[in-house]
């Protein structure tokens, strides 16, 4: 094999093997950084190695093997020169013990790696760098990829890895399964990174593209993996489902020329069929354990939680074979529900959306109009864009024209913009050709 | 990046119509492919009737023919396969490699192809096939 090959295989074997690897460490040596940093020397011997003997039968194994050589050798190394051989022969013995116990990766490990997506998304840290420590620890991407990713310089995002691991060790934080009523709070941050990777990739926030499919694919394989480890939380397989569903339309959002193509006017046959059918099979296995049963036993059935209203909604547009067909009463009902779980002006926007759609423009500018007061969305570009739509709808031209010429200032996405410019020529176009 | 993972057993060109495999072989095959559902890997996957039970149609002259299975010139033939979202060949190739295959299987590792793999006027070609897979399902 040539060099670059088996580097490329190395990387594979990494990305498979990485999040086990770590989460059967992080148990074995009790901190996340230090599980974390072992893995990345055995790493490093496999790069130096593997090109001479080549992949062994079982990577998973030799890579633990070699780790856990690692992992002795630097307590002992630490017992020599701390003179503290008590208390470090105690945890010598101990590690030791914890790695013979159980010395390969056979076993089943699923709590290890929902242990570890715990403390990766531990409310300890600030949102971006749960982010970064989850697509580091459990979705195998290097530093270098990670910082691409989120448009950040390299030196900056290793600098904030770092500093996580520094603080989950620093703050103590238990590698273990939240508990109780913990549980819920915990679990909700796991999937808000696990979305907030989604969608970095479908809704690029800044940058020339208008999506990145990488980030997203590594959002839904997390999520694919949560749910087969806690596969008894609906709103797991609401995430689920929500992802695969948007997911779903990506190469129906831009035309041949990158130009980003918004949703009703989406060429429905280019949605990938194969994740829509697995993301309404999500919604299914969220629904049952929600315990959606007949209308007669509705009253046992637990409510939906966001991200099950979410893939709702989306399913809504997935399950409408023309725009034309599109349930608007539905999913007008939908955000209202969802509005009382989780209020937000973002919300209530995309309400008057579909009530615009359902009744009529005039009911939904109604929605609207109430929210231009709103402070939190002052620079949100999907305000006066929405408004446009609607004035648009009304006959409102000039009104409708002031409003995108704002949301084309408000957004930073260059694609955006330009869909923006767009419509506002087409109006004016209009316009200009009924002499008015 | 989408794969496809063909299972091409030896011998299958010649099971007779029903043959499946044993109950020891399905043990050991669910068990990889839960690992690749736990790895967030796995679309989706099938298995195969044998060639037995098929037919095969041939355009020679452009005229379609048909011919019952089994078919006695092939060598190889697809028993199954695994459709599986990863970020490189290589990761394909590691996945294939961990399938308990017997000494008769061979996997084939084949990449799916997307629209945008091909020149503007074949893309717009093939517009209609993308239209055709949706209303198929």
């Amino acid at each position: 094999m040539a060099p670059s090959d088996i580097h490329r295989s190395i990387e594979a074997v990494w990305r498979i093997e990485s999040a086990r690897l770590i989460a059967a460490l992080a148990r074995r040596v009790r901190d996340v950084g230090r599980a974390e940093e072992l893995a990345q020397d055995a790493l490093v011997a496999a790069l130096e190695q593997w090109p001479q003997t080549g992949i062994p039968n079982n990577p998973g194994a030799w890579l633990m093997a070699t780790a856990k050589h690692r992992a002795i050798d630097q307590l002992r190394h630490r017992s020599l020169t701390e003179r503290k051989h008590q208390q470090i022969g105690y945890e010598l013995e101990r590690q030791q013990a914890a790695f013979d116990l159980e010395s390969d990766l056979d076993d089943d490990i699923g709590d290890d790696l929902l242990r570890l997506m715990f403390t990766a998304c531990h409310p300890v840290l600030a949102p971006e760098t749960r982010v970064a420590l989850t697509l580091r620890l459990l979705g195998g991407l290097s530093t270098e990829e990670i910082a691409r990713a989120f448009l950040v310089p390299e030196p900056t995002m290793a600098q904030r890895i770092v500093r996580a691991k520094r603080t989950l060790s620093q703050a103590q934080v238990p590698f273990e399964i939240p508990q109780g009523e913990q549980l819920s709070g915990r679990l909700a941050s796991v999937l808000q990174v696990i979305y907030l990777v989604f969608n970095e990739g479908y809704a690029a926030t800044a940058g020339e593209d208008w999506a990145r499919p990488a980030l997203c694919e590594d959002a839904l394989r997390l999520g694919r993996i949560l749910a087969e480890l806690a596969p008894n939380e609906p709103e797991v397989h609401g995430l689920v489902a929500l992802m695969e569903i948007q997911a779903s339309r990506l190469r129906a959002r831009t035309d041949t020329a990158g130009n980003p193509v918004l949703l009703l006017d989406q060429n429905r046959a280019r949605w990938d069929q194969l994740l829509v059918h697995r993301g309404l099979a999500a919604l299914e296995r969220a629904a049952r354990l929600n315990g959606a049963r007949p209308p007669a036993f509705a009253r046992f059935a637990i409510a939906p939680g966001p991200y099950v209203l979410q893939a709702e909604i989306a399913a809504c547009h997935a399950r409408a074979l023309t725009a034309a067909e599109t349930d608007w009463q539905r999913i007008a009902a939908l955000y209202a529900a969802l509005a009382v779980l989780t209020p937000s002006p973002i919300i209530e926007l995309n309400r008057a959306v579909a009530v615009g759609m359902a009744t009529g423009p005039a009911a939904g500018l109604e929605i609207v109009d109430q929210l231009v007061a709103e402070s939190s969305l002052r620079d949100y570009h999907l305000l006066p864009t929405v408004r446009a739509n609607l004035l648009e709808k009304l006959g409102r031209y000039q009104e409708a024209l002031t409003e995108l010429e704002r949301a084309a200032g408000l957004t930073t996405n260059v694609r955006e913009q330009q869909l923006l410019r767009g419509r506002i020529d087409e109006i004016v176009g209009q316009l200009t050709s009924r002499g008015g | 990046m989408r794969f496809m993972m063909i299972m091409i057993p030896k011998g299958y060109e010649q099971a007779k119509p029903g043959t499946v495999p044993d109950a020891k072989a399905v043990e050991a095959m669910m068990k990889y492919n839960e690992a690749l559902q736990k790895a967030g890997v796995l679309l989706a996957l099938d298995g195969l009737h044998p060639p037995s039970m098929g037919a095969r149609v041939s355009f020679a002259g452009g005229k379609p023919t048909v011919t019952d299975g089994p078919f006695a010139e092939t060598k190889e033939v697809v028993g199954g396969y695994w459709m599986i979202q990863v970020k490189s060949k290589e990761e394909a190739v590691q996945w294939a490699m961990r399938c308990p295959g017997g000494d008769n299987e061979v996997i084939e590792v084949r990449q799916v192809q997307e629209l945008a793999d091909f020149p503007p006027d074949v893309q717009k070609a093939a517009g209609k096939f993308e239209e055709i897979k949706a209303s198929t399902r």
